[in-house]
């Protein structure tokens, strides 16, 4: 059993979305909503708890009418965005009741049925992923197919890509394959792609790393994603500090001034 | 598809998807391959991996231009102005794979004295009838050909069943310039015709800059010759033209000059709309034809002999020469042991055409009155179809309608919630058509076959029982037919001699008694009469009554009891040998001879895929052969030679009389030998090549009050309206509105328009626009985009509109339906209707619901509209 993750190249993604539809189908996931949101050929618009892919869509308005790969080229980037599966998982580290846990496969579980619905892990995800569904409180977020990786089995987003651009497989080959994608690439003429693979943040890398044509930030993905729990020490310190300082200044209010 | 069928010999795709990974270019255009062909478009993006430029040609920069090296925007139907260019920048600059056209194609036949081309006749051919309104096709014939005898007027009938060629004359008979000098060789013929398609008419008329018509031509013609091999993708958005026929032959023209059919990675893809749409026209819902694209007979003008009707279409050259086989074998599955020698095995069963009898013909009478009933199967005409606001109204003329569907579409309730009901044009307590509505099974509830884009025959398993009283269309149409002749039987009548001798014999199955549909795919391969044994191939086809085949294409694709071919999934090579059954005879490239050289070796090691063995005497190779095996590259027929044998060693395209492929069609169209740029029938500009013709002559516009146009161009109607399709939805959308997680990709009708045009208009993005033609009123959203970008054509700016149509006023998604705004129109020689090119009007803000929307279309008409958003 092999730790797992999946490589999503934009310059492979056609937008058909059948990723989306593949997630849905698979784990059961509802609609989200009917409504048409006029920002390119994005209905779904973002990652929440009834949609677990999401396709983003970015026009590149900056060179209208010309195509191609050119740098001046006008462009119409799509990705299939998902959760990360963090290393060091905010919403993992942020779960009181347990309901997160780390699988076999490396990947981030939620367990619904052990999930109170406290969203403490809606705050604490870096990406944004993780969401509420408000009918029913307890949170959702993509399960990295874990039952169907169990019985051996791709996710159903990977399976459904008719282009390859969502590989999945050991995550050690995936991050080669990745070094060696980005060199053919650049030798194909592509010049304006980026690996997001954020491994020397305090996420301390992830589990679904991506290959964008233009900054990655345009595709929803942070630049420098960082767990909350990062900032604890820092924390800790601080109010470790505060707290010397009103006590100082407690005794100082009582014991400070000039005794008669 | 007779602009395939005619220039090469088969109306089907020259290639195969798979095979497109091997091309070295890959021009699409008249698709968006991308977003209706996701699965297909895998193997365009493995070209591109290995270093293939893909160009992309369409108005739209759409999914598939994100995708691709080169996009070019170009004005909706002057593709012909586009693709002529091409031609004529290969002519000019004698990039032709010379030795390819002077062996393979008729470049060097000579035409006749009295044939005169466009250039001459100020756009139209020699031979047009002003009266008729049609053209007299004898002076396109090769010079020496004689004439046959021309029972088959058509004058009523559609172009489907012409695919065969040489009907009129006998185009095995020639003369020929090899030097390709002779000013009346096709070649120089050709080179004139196409010599005012220049680059600078491309600016002109398409809106294409000149720099970037050059870097398609050179990026195209660079990746052929005996290395290299290039690809075309098209799709409706080149059938769905007032000559979708003549644009298909631009681009076999095209490939036939750079050398590139026949060969790995070259080839036309005619991309088909949707499931088993190949297989339709195969075995067809088509009304001109019958399986195997053999003609349907047609009343009083056709023979009532099978002789004189074989005598019609049987060739003396070619494949062609086996017709009497296959259609004897054709009344022999329908009509089993009835079918006699002394009776014409049944000829006389079989129903006659008595006129037009296309979607659009029967609908137009339809709408007069003229039709009783109705069955839609597979359709939803209500929203699907042009004019389609029309189609409703003929609707309720109907004294019953059936509609078989998996959900309960706008068809099935047109007299209740269509928009004509709100308006007031109709009542339903007026309407006396009686409607049926079935529950069908989905693809997955039922087993059968599917013929896809690249003619590959696929057998798909059910996985779980229909729900209900849903049925398969197998279950549908046996039990139908097993009604009638019982009803037939009781009520004997002369009449209906023809049903009671039609076999009707399948094994049923279950408590719901499904018909064994392996066995029908059997009935389809072929058997002997006298033992019952399948046949192993059309080869064994006898024209005695000996054999049966319900489809004589498709033979072989059951050769033995338990070996259904369809079924099969173990690939074992690229071109997917051991998947499934390919038509014919699993050739997955046609006219795969012309991958070697006259001398049977291949022209390349790169290119390599068919060639002669000089040890083993025969064709080898990984595809195969699409040739006699046997037949030697030097073969010679002898003067009295017939069929196959008449063809020499060296004539690829073997169902052609004279085995070339044609760059000239001397028979079997109806609006030209060679294809010419006409104007769409609505267009914002004259046609500046031809200045005494606006449109194609031939097509018919099928003016009334109903189906009313605007003038070219139109002040009250100035922006080009073209249609498309997305991925999240499936056609008229019956199959995806009622699925929520389809239908929330996409969940509302709009309109894509450029920011300039938007603001001129005073248009926000998001904002509700009304959208008008002469024939309707629509409503959508503006997804204002710079993936849509104005054109300057001789200075003067044309804006493009363009409409998904998948809405209706069903489903969990609603909303205005494009084809409401579509014209009634047929295409000379396949009838199809312009649905990619007219011209549109767009005002701010939503439409007037109700009776209101027919006034504010009225005053649209008049040019009294005008609406500014705040």
């Amino acid at each position: 059993m092999s730790v797992t993750a999946f490589l999503t190249d934009s310059t492979l993604c056609i937008g058909c979305k059948a990723c989306e539809v593949a997630c849905k189908e698979w784990n059961q996931v509802s609609n989200d909503g009917l409504d048409w949101r006029g920002f390119s050929y994005d209905n779904t618009a973002a990652l929440g708890h009834s949609t677990w892919r999401h396709v983003a869509f970015v026009e590149n308005t900056a060179h209208p009418g010309q195509g191609g790969n050119a740098p001046e080229a006008f462009t119409w980037g799509m990705l299939s965005d998902v959760c990360k599966h963090c290393e060091n998982a905010g919403c993992l580290e942020a779960c009181p009741t347990g309901a997160l846990v780390r699988t076999e496969f490396g990947g981030v579980y939620l367990q619904p049925d052990v999930c109170n619905g406290c969203a403490y892990c809606v705050v604490a995800c870096p990406f944004g992923v993780v969401e509420r569904n408000p009918a029913e409180g307890r949170a959702f977020k993509c399960t990295f197919c874990y039952d169907r990786q169990k019985d051996g089995l791709k996710p159903a987003c990977a399976t459904a890509c008719p282009t390859e651009s969502i590989k999945f497989g050991d995550i050690e080959d995936l991050r080669e394959e990745a070094v060696r994608r980005m060199n053919h690439l650049h030798s194909a003429g592509f010049r304006d792609v980026h690996l997001y693979d954020p491994q020397h943040t305090s996420v301390g890398g992830v589990h679904a790393f991506f290959i964008t044509r233009g900054d990655p930030r345009a595709y929803n993905l942070p630049p420098n994603p960082e767990v909350p729990t990062s900032y604890l020490r820092k924390g800790w310190i601080s109010a470790g500090i505060a707290a010397g300082l009103m006590l100082a200044g407690t005794l100082f209010a009582f014991y400070g001034s000039n005794h008669e | 598809m007779p602009g395939l069928g005619t220039s090469f010999g088969r109306g089907g795709a020259t290639t195969s998807l798979q095979d497109l990974s091997h091309a070295d270019a890959i021009l699409i255009m008249g698709s968006s391959m991308a977003e209706n062909h996701p699965v297909g478009f895998q193997w365009v993006i493995e070209a591109r991996e290995r270093g293939a430029k893909i160009i992309h040609v369409d108005p739209r920069f759409n999914r598939t231009s994100a995708m691709s090296d080169i996009w070019v925007p170009l004005r909706a139907g002057s593709d012909i102005v586009f693709l002529g260019a091409l031609i004529n920048y290969v002519l000019q600059n004698e990039k032709d794979f010379r030795e390819y056209v002077a062996h393979y194609t008729n470049a060097s036949i000579l035409l006749r004295d009295d044939f005169k081309d466009t250039e001459d006749l100020d756009g139209f051919f020699s031979g047009w009838d002003p009266e008729k309104q049609q053209y007299e096709t004898e002076s396109w014939a090769y010079r020496g050909a004689r004439l046959k005898k021309d029972i088959y007027k058509r004058s009523k009938g559609g172009g489907h069943a012409q695919d065969r060629g040489g009907e009129k004359i006998q185009a095995n008979e020639f003369e020929q310039d090899k030097t390709l000098k002779d000013p009346r060789c096709v070649y120089q013929v050709l080179k004139r015709h196409f010599s005012r398609y220049t680059p600078e008419m491309v600016e002109r008329l398409c809106g294409v800059s000149q720099s970037d018509f050059y870097k398609v031509a050179e990026t195209f013609c660079s990746a052929s010759g005996p290395e290299k091999t290039a690809a075309i993708c098209y799709a409706v958005g080149w059938t769905q033209h007032s000559k979708g026929v003549q644009l298909i032959r631009a681009a076999a023209i095209l490939q036939l000059l750079l050398g590139n059919i026949g060969r790995p990675g070259g080839g036309i893809l005619a991309l088909r709309g949707h499931a088993s749409i190949q297989g339709s026209t195969d075995i067809p819902t088509l009304y001109d034809i019958l399986p195997g694209y053999l003609p349907m007979p047609y009343f009083e003008e056709d023979s009532d002999s099978i002789t004189e009707y074989i005598q019609e279409h049987k060739t003396d050259a070619g494949w062609w020469a086996n017709f009497d086989r296959y259609i004897v074998s054709l009344l022999k599955s329908y009509y089993g042991h009835a079918a006699t020698a002394a009776n014409e095995f049944g000829f006389n069963w079989l129903p006659r055409l008595t006129g037009d009898h296309s979607h659009i013909g029967y609908w137009i009478e339809m709408a007069k009155g003229n039709v009783e009933g109705l069955f839609v199967m597979g359709q939803n005409p209500a929203v699907g179809a042009p004019n389609s606001r029309m189609e409703r109204k003929a609707m309720a003329k109907l004294k019953w309608l059936v509609v078989r569907e998996m959900v309960e579409t706008e068809t099935a309730t047109f007299w209740l919630d269509s928009p004509e009901v709100s308006r007031g044009e109709l009542r339903p307590e007026d309407i006396e058509t009686e409607v049926f509505l079935f529950p069908a099974a989905g693809h997955v509830e039922k087993e059968g076959c599917f013929t896809n884009t690249q003619r590959l025959n696929q057998f798909h398993e059910k996985a779980i029982d229909p729900p209900g009283d849903a049925r398969s269309e197998t279950w549908f149409m046996y039990h139908l037919g097993r009604r009638l002749k019982e009803k037939s039987k009781a009520n004997p009548n002369p009449d209906n001699a023809g049903l009671d001798a039609l076999t009707w014999d399948y094994t049923l199955a279950g408590e719901i008694r499904e018909p064994n549909v392996e066995e029908v795919l059997q009935e389809i391969n072929g058997r002997s009469v006298v033992d019952g044994k399948l046949v192993s191939g059309y080869k064994e086809l006898k024209n005695d009554g000996s054999t049966s085949c319900g489809c004589w294409i498709y033979s072989g694709i059951f050769p033995s009891a338990g070996e259904n071919l369809a079924r099969k999934r173990e690939p074992r090579d690229f071109l997917g040998h051991g998947w499934g059954f390919a038509w014919p005879a699993d050739r997955r490239i046609l006219y795969n001879r012309a991958s070697a050289r006259p001398d049977g070796a291949p022209w390349s090691e790169r290119k390599k895929l068919v060639w002669w063995d000089m040890e083993k005497k025969k064709w080898t190779g990984t595809d195969v052969p699409d040739f006699t095996a046997t037949k030697a590259p030097d073969y010679v027929p002898p003067k009295a030679a017939q069929g196959d044998d008449a063809l020499g060693g060296d004539r690829p395209f073997i169902m052609q009389p004279e085995g070339m492929g044609r760059l000239f069609v001397p028979s079997g169209l109806r609006d030209g030998p060679l294809p010419a740029h006409y104007e769409p029938l609505e267009s914002p500009v004259h046609n500046e090549l031809y200045p005494r013709l606006e449109s194609d002559p031939a097509a018919k516009r099928l003016d009334s009050p109903q189906n009313p146009y605007a003038n070219s161009p139109d002040e009250r109607f100035p922006y080009v309206l073209s249609t498309y399709r997305l991925t999240e939805h499936h056609t008229a959308g019956g199959m995806s509105r009622y699925l929520s997680h389809l239908a929330e990709l996409q969940p509302e009708m709009f309109c894509e328009i450029s920011p300039q045009l938007a603001a001129e208009l005073g248009i926000r993005n998001r904002s509700f626009v009304t959208i008008a033609t002469p024939r309707g009123i629509i409503e959508a959203r503006a997804l204002v985009t710079s993936r849509i970008k104005p054109l300057k054509l001789d200075g003067k700016t044309v804006h493009q509109v363009t409409l998904p149509y998948h809405w209706g006023y069903k489903g969990l998604v609603k909303g205005s339906s494009a084809n409401d705004l579509i014209a009634l129109s047929q295409e000379p020689n396949v009838r199809i209707m312009e649905t990619k090119a007219l011209l549109c009007n767009v005002l701010p803000g939503p439409m007037e619901h109700g009776p209101k929307a027919l006034e504010e279309l009225a005053q649209v008409m008049t040019g009294h509209k005008e609406r500014r958003q705040e």
